[in-house]
């Protein structure tokens, strides 16, 4: 299975040259003494520096942060609980529909959620703002959690909420004290998924926000129409090693603790 | 033990714990439970058997509060409980995949009931422990569910099911998921645990040995019906119809027709050139009736030499022996084609046996082995 071949080096050196060689070029190019993008003048960190004094570019970091913790977590909130519903209650009436309309925005292009977001907030005389942008990234993330979500649930064994009504929970009760913290992990990789699509997110953003706030997706947009700066590789490779150390960590997380449990398993079958 | 036999079902005066009446559970357009009376009695340990499908799971859900009859009234202690959600029922159940929180430990199960009723922190502490001792799990009281044994889970859930003193225990395949050893030991420990709670169990099962071993009455069901409920050895003994019979062990069903001797004695003619069959029974045939025999292996009794004084007595040759270790079952072919199983136990080491294939032998028993069924 194992075995060398120069077939499969190559396909595998090719396959991550084009994935990564990019970013490596921009991570190299954020550490170049130059103003000049594409010619190296030597190693500096000045550009991190200039960053980290420019204001525009952390006010948008700012709302582009608040953005996504509001909307990833009122999203998680409205997909799990659109996940609950469309797996527990059973066969109702219109139960395809409704599952399929939860996730028609995931094949819906984005420019067009954008634009109808824009024309609601018109319409409904809204004032466009990070409020608009934490809407409109709740509307096409929910249905992401809600995927995650109702994955998880299908494989729940629906005995341990019948368990917990026998032994005295109300529905509500039982839904906290056991659903929950069961499929914990998988509403927390929601959230996760949610925060990163509305970190990211350009298009959708741009129709939702009006001039008081600038994400900053659309401040480096919008900076790159002038030239490419340093200041952007700066930027973008900050935005790199957070995510990398993000997934990294949380892949070594979930690792360890299943590694654990098989062991424990284990143990407590021989013992 | 008391010196008198518990039978209150045979007591006129004793009011049922459970009482099924007139019970119809349809899903859709398939009807579980078909219009179904049944009585439970107080500390009894109540068996329902029956193959899968037939509707004995949908009896316990009932009892549960997890499904709701279509028509007719549950009553559990003389109030109707059709209407009580399942967390207000002095009912608890043990499902049959356990169904233990895996997030929490197992002190934490078995409080969990306890809890939620809102007792204090030492009356909890106090009965989960013991609840621990009953079920020999105070070394396991700090571990979550998937770090102890098949076997110490399912007493786990035994144990969180009963922390909260229920009047009634429902029981779901309780043992289904344990192996063939353990399985037995674990059967004598639920009898145990029943006489020293008190409490009244209704298990449901497909296994009949272990519905046999466990249960003071046994309710054979088919289709969403009642077969036969009787105590374990009437069922074995008395079966009221052919279905009853096959379900509950090993049987032999020879059908004839009855022809009317003197009171309580008939003959049954069950093949041409065969002699009739002579067998007493207490229910009432006409003459001529479509009527079945039916005859457990071991009350047939095998030998060499045609018998003296048998009622019935046939010939036939050796067809095959299944070697059970303990006993012998011998499939002896009638000359008419017709197996017979006949059941001896081995007394004697196997190289003194008397019999082996293609031997001529007689079969024969007596007028009372047998059961006669019209159905």
């Amino acid at each position: 299975m194992s075995r060398f071949s120069w077939f499969n080096a190559v396909s595998l050196t090719l396959g991550f040259a084009f994935l990564y060689i990019p970013m490596i070029i921009l991570v190299i190019f954020s550490f170049n003494e130059s103003k000049l993008v594409t010619v190296w003048a030597g190693f500096s960190t000045k550009w991190y520096g200039e960053l980290l004094a420019n204001e525009a570019f952390l006010d948008a970091a700012w709302v582009t942060l608040r953005v996504a913790v509001f909307s990833s977590t009122l999203a998680t909130i409205l997909g799990t609980a659109a996940a609950y519903v469309l797996i527990r209650s059973g066969r109702f009436f219109g139960r395809t529909l409704f599952s399929g309309m939860i996730y028609a925005p995931l094949v819906m292009p984005e420019v067009i959620t954008g634009l109808s977001l824009l024309l609601l907030f018109i319409g409904i005389g809204l004032e466009r703002g990070v409020l608009t942008i934490v809407l409109a990234h709740t509307t096409f993330s929910m249905c992401y959690v809600s995927v995650v979500v109702s994955s998880r649930l299908a494989t729940f064994d629906k005995s341990l909420e019948e368990a917990a009504l026998d032994l005295g929970c109300s529905s509500a009760q039982a839904f906290r004290l056991v659903t929950l913290p069961i499929i914990a992990p998988a509403v927390i990789s929601g959230w996760l998924l949610a925060f990163t699509l509305s970190l990211d997110d350009l298009v959708i953003a741009s129709f939702a926000t009006g001039p008081s706030a600038t994400t900053l997706p659309i401040k480096i947009f919008s900076a790159v129409r002038l030239g490419v700066s340093p200041e952007i590789n700066a930027l973008s490779t900050i935005m790199i090693s957070i995510v990398t150390v993000g997934v990294i960590t949380a892949s070594l997380v979930s690792k360890r603790k299943m590694v654990r449990e098989r062991e424990e398993e284990l143990m407590a079958v021989r013992s | 033990m008391n010196s008198t036999v518990f039978a209150p079902w045979e007591d006129p005066e004793q009011k049922p714990l459970i009482r099924f009446q007139n019970v119809t559970k349809k899903f859709g357009s398939f009807t579980a439970i078909d219009n179904l009376s049944l009585d439970i009695y107080e500390r009894e340990f109540f068996a329902l058997l029956g193959p899968s499908g037939c509707g004995k799971t949908t009896m316990m859900r009932m009892l549960a509060g997890f499904e709701n009859p279509t028509s007719g009234q549950i009553e559990l202690s003389g109030r109707n409980i059709v209407p009580v959600p399942p967390n207000k029922r002095a009912v608890n159940m043990m499902f049959q995949s356990y169904a233990l929180f895996p997030h929490l430990t197992i002190w934490e199960n078995i409080a969990f009931g306890l809890k939620r009723e809102g007792k204090d922190k030492e009356t909890i502490a106090t009965r989960v422990h013991e609840m621990l001792r009953l079920t020999r799990l105070e070394r396991f009281a700090k571990r979550k569910p998937h770090q102890i044994s098949g076997g110490q889970r399912q007493r786990v859930a035994l144990a969180r099911s009963l922390a909260k003193a229920p009047t009634l225990l429902l029981l779901d395949e309780p043992l289904g998921a344990l192996d063939a050893k353990l399985r037995q030991d674990t059967q004598f420990e639920l009898m145990d645990i029943q006489e020293k709670t008190g409490t009244t169990f209704v298990i449901v099962t497909h296994d009949q040995e272990e519905a046999m071993t466990v249960a003071s009455r046994v309710a054979v069901m088919d289709e969403g019906k009642l077969m036969q409920v009787a105590t374990p050895d009437r069922i074995y003994e008395t079966p009221n119809s052919v279905y009853v019979a096959d379900f509950i062990g090993d049987v032999n069903i020879i059908e004839g027709r009855a022809r009317f001797l003197e009171e309580g004695q008939y003959e049954i003619d069950w093949a041409e050139g065969q002699q009739a069959l002579h067998a007493a029974t207490s229910a009432k045939f006409d003459n001529g009736q479509t009527c079945y025999m039916a005859i457990r292996p071991e009350k047939i009794t095998i030998t060499a030499d045609k018998p003296e004084a048998a009622d019935n007595c046939v010939q036939g040759k050796i067809h095959d022996i299944a070697y059970l270790g303990n006993l012998s079952t011998y499939h002896v072919e009638l000359p008419n084609g017709t197996i017979i199983k006949a059941q001896t136990a081995n007394t004697r080491r196997i190289a003194r046996r008397s019999f082996t294939w293609e031997d001529q032998v007689w079969l024969s028993w007596t007028a009372t082995a047998g059961v006669m069924l019209a159905r």
